[in-house]
């Protein structure tokens, strides 16, 4: 940098407004009203995440070294948190000495410039991918298409949602809202030439992926894939995968772009040693995933001999400046969060808005992408979707406390957000509760609502905004006295000393 | 021990009962139960909604309230109001507070606890001499059990009750979907949790669905009360409170 510092530095930017897939066109509870509406969807859901739960409690409850393997993925993640910018200067410098380019983005924007740029450079007009949340997030795909080249995704859940022309709504299972018989249906209509006759088993589905997928990975020369891990020490990048799609694209092709979001790089070669147990069994369940594919630069005569390494930063710097936030950029993916959390359990990932939803998209989305108070933001909504029940913290390889993160995006939200009614509500009812003369007087109020109460003591309708609460829950009428009038009254003292002299007579019965 | 107790704004205003209990309660283990009087609120439902500037002066109550060296330790009938006493007040006290709010936090905070955890970790009973002769199932809260990780220690309690008929809630450890304000900002992604606890509940056939927390039991015994449930909600104290000579009565009300 030749700039001259002159004092505050700037906020990072995030990413941009109006790019990408980081926002949803409406706030959390309007989505959620829609999705929770959609009976297959909880089903599918409901199952799904229940079976994944249970994987998941076998394969990390059997290892004694559990807790202190999360203790170690959280070190590491902190570590490299603290010292960014030199490793992925040294992940650059390693990559280009073993033959890749590294490139990079400050944004979306460019990044999908960039990937197309080197795309037409091959002369291709068709591009195989392996399943990549980063590529998601700055909607490569859309992007390619507009520049007249078409992305085959190659992971079978991707497929599925590209092919259905959906959006993913699971990180780590991208159509878990579809079950076999929507799947056999998008099949039929979306794949060239497949067997009219395909019935729902999954193996036969699976099969009739694999044929179309097959001839894409024979014919294809560019793939793109984005990375769960890029080692600073060796330059070696890494992606897990399950089906063998990802191994033939780092494999057949001649040219390979990476597009590896910033927060991915991890210091030592010996990490992975940490995050390749940790990653497979809180994500799938798995005690290890089936391909683990490591590369590092260009190998002569063997895999793609073009190989090209995106750092993309869409907001992660900005997230990085967070004092607090920035503990978001720890997470590897692995979705477990999302697989316990209640609320997602229930809305399922599309009423996020974001390729990132569920508890971890919640704090990620609005740290890359922003909640602007003055435009109304949808993103600003994503904080408030949590009851803070706190099972994606337990669930998280490396301890994200994800519950703390909410409340704290919360309050940078009600900062940022000037007065509002919410607001003037909160000040008053602290203003009450400060003054213990004026919170007495009002609970004496508060008796006086018993009158809100039917003949049975309880109010079954309330209004806006406690209209949604009313709709499914009755509300015992206040009690005739509150508990510090009870204490203070005849009666509370008599109880008082009943209970303390019940005490005594035990204890001289007992020396008896 | 000299026991302060905390009623929390919400018992001592709408759920009087299990106040009552939790002192009557630990009058009789032998304690001294003292109620500073101007206690008010902790300010969660502040902090958890987004708000830290208005509640520093709950908080700067609550330890003055509670820091006098002569209250042993702070009770309350409430997991998620000590998990905000114990995890929330030094947030907000660092962050908005002076030197002095620091310190009393800092010191309040060490001998906070709910209910069970004082029982069972700081007075080390399980057996209360409690008589409860109904079939009951406990739903444990979520700031109980994975903010103070009170575990098994409610359920310690309650096995030891005589004449309990003690069931196991199918899924006890999912939110029954309250979450202070997202029931009401998320009314109806709320409901929905709350629909599947209420359908856990309803197979173990209990007459009590029972909890630590009067928010959460205000947000099942208010879906139960709804939909006619023949189960209805008890905080934990209430049970433990009830003996053979002044046995709880069992009332259709919700409270």
């Amino acid at each position: 940098m030749s700039s001259t510092f002159l004092g505050m530095p700037a906020t990072p930017p995030r990413s941009p407004y109006g790019t990408g897939n980081l926002r949803g066109d409406r706030k959390f509870p309007a989505a959620a009203h829609d999705e929770l509406r959609n009976e297959q969807l909880r089903r599918n859901l409901g199952k799904a995440t229940h079976t994944i739960r249970a994987k998941r409690l076998n394969v990390t409850g059997e290892l004694p070294d559990w807790e202190q393997l999360r203790d170690a993925g959280s070190a590491i993640k902190t570590d490299t948190m603290n010292r960014l910018p030199e490793l992925l200067e040294q992940l650059e410098q390693q990559v280009t000495e073993r033959g890749g380019t590294v490139h990079w983005a400050r944004d979306g924007v460019e990044a999908n410039e960039i990937v197309t740029r080197l795309v037409r450079a091959t002369g291709s007009t068709e591009v195989i991918k392996v399943k990549s949340m980063a590529t998601q997030e700055i909607g490569l795909n859309e992007h390619l298409e507009s520049a007249g080249i078409t992305p085959y995704e190659t992971d079978l859940a991707e497929l599925i949602v590209q092919l259905a022309h959906d959006k993913p709504s699971h990180i780590l299972v991208p159509a878990i809202h579809r079950n076999r018989d929507e799947i056999r249906q998008i099949f039929l209509k979306e794949i060239p030439g497949v067997d009219p006759r395909l019935d729902n088993v999954p193996a036969h589905l699976a099969a009739a992926a694999r044929a179309y997928l097959r001839e894409k990975f024979m014919t294809t020369k560019v793939a793109v894939s984005g990375a769960n891990f890029g080692i600073a020490e060796t330059g070696t990048l890494s992606v897990v995968e399950s089906e063998g799609n990802g191994r033939m694209c780092l494999t057949l092709p001649d040219t390979l772009i990476t597009v590896m979001g910033i927060e991915k790089v991890l210091p030592r070669y010996q990490d992975l040693e940490v995050f390749l147990q940790l990653l497979p069994r809180s994500s799938t369940g798995e005690r290890m995933n089936p391909y683990t594919s490591m590369w590092t630069g260009v190998t002569p005569g063997d895999g793609p001999q073009d190989f090209h390494l995106v750092l993309l930063d869409n907001g992660r710097t900005a997230a990085l400046a967070d004092r607090i936030g920035r503990e978001a950029l720890n997470c590897i993916r692995c979705s477990a969060c999302l697989n316990v959390c209640p609320v997602y359990e229930r809305a399922g990932g599309h009423a996020y808005g974001s390729t990132y939803p569920g508890p971890i998209g919640a704090v990620l989305t609005p740290q890359l992408a922003g909640m602007h108070a003055a435009k109304d933001d949808p993103n600003s909504s994503l904080p408030y979707a949590s009851s803070l029940c706190g099972a994606c913290f337990d669930a998280c390889p490396v301890k994200i406390d994800i519950p703390s993160l909410l409340v704290e995006l919360r309050h940078q939200h009600t900062e940022e957000s000037g007065t509002t009614a919410e607001k003037l509500a909160m000040k008053a009812a602290a203003g009450v509760m400060k003054r213990p003369k004026l919170f007495t007087a009002a609970q004496k109020a508060a008796e006086l609502g018993r009158v809100l109460g039917g003949r049975d003591g309880k109010i079954s309708h309330l209004p806006p905004p406690f209209n949604g609460w009313s709709d499914s829950r009755d509300t015992a009428a206040p009690p005739k006295q509150s508990f510090r009038s009870w204490l203070a009254s005849d009666e509370g003292a008599a109880t008082m000393r009943a209970a303390a002299d019940e005490y005594d007579r035990n204890q001289q019965e007992e020396e008896k | 021990m000299r026991i302060g107790l905390f009623a929390t704004c919400l018992g001592d205003t709408l759920f009087p009962e299990a106040v009552k209990s939790t002192a009557v309660l630990l009058a009789r283990l032998g304690h001294e139960v003292v109620f500073p009087p101007e206690q008010t609120c902790c300010g969660q439902m502040h902090v958890n909604t987004g708000y830290q500037r208005e509640p520093v002066p709950l908080v700067r109550n609550f330890a003055e309230q509670f820091g006098d060296p002569s209250i042993d330790a702070v009770v309350m009938p409430s997991g998620s109001c000590a998990g905000s006493v114990r995890h929330q007040h030094e947030i907000v006290a660092e962050r908005y507070g002076d030197a002095a709010l620091r310190a009393g936090v800092a010191t309040v905070k060490t001998k906070t606890y709910e209910l069970s955890e004082f029982l069972v970790d700081v007075l080390d009973v399980t057996e209360v001499g409690a008589y409860f002769p109904h079939r009951v199932t406990y739903h444990p809260t979520c700031h109980s059990l994975r903010m103070l990780r009170v575990g098994e220690k409610p359920l310690k309690l309650l096995r030891a009750v005589d004449a309990i008929d003690l069931v196991e809630l199918p899924e006890a450890d999912s939110c029954c979907g309250f979450g202070g304000t997202f029931a009401v900002k998320n009314a109806e992604t709320s409901t929905a949790m709350l629909q599947d606890k209420m359908r856990n509940i309803a197979t173990t056939e209990a007459a009590v669905c029972t909890a630590g927390d009067s928010s959460c039991l205000m947000h099942i015994g208010g879906g139960l009360s709804r939909i006619k449930s023949g189960t209805r909600t008890l905080h934990l104290a209430q049970i433990l409170s009830s003996t053979r000579t002044s046995p709880y009565v069992l009332t259709e009300a919700v409270r």
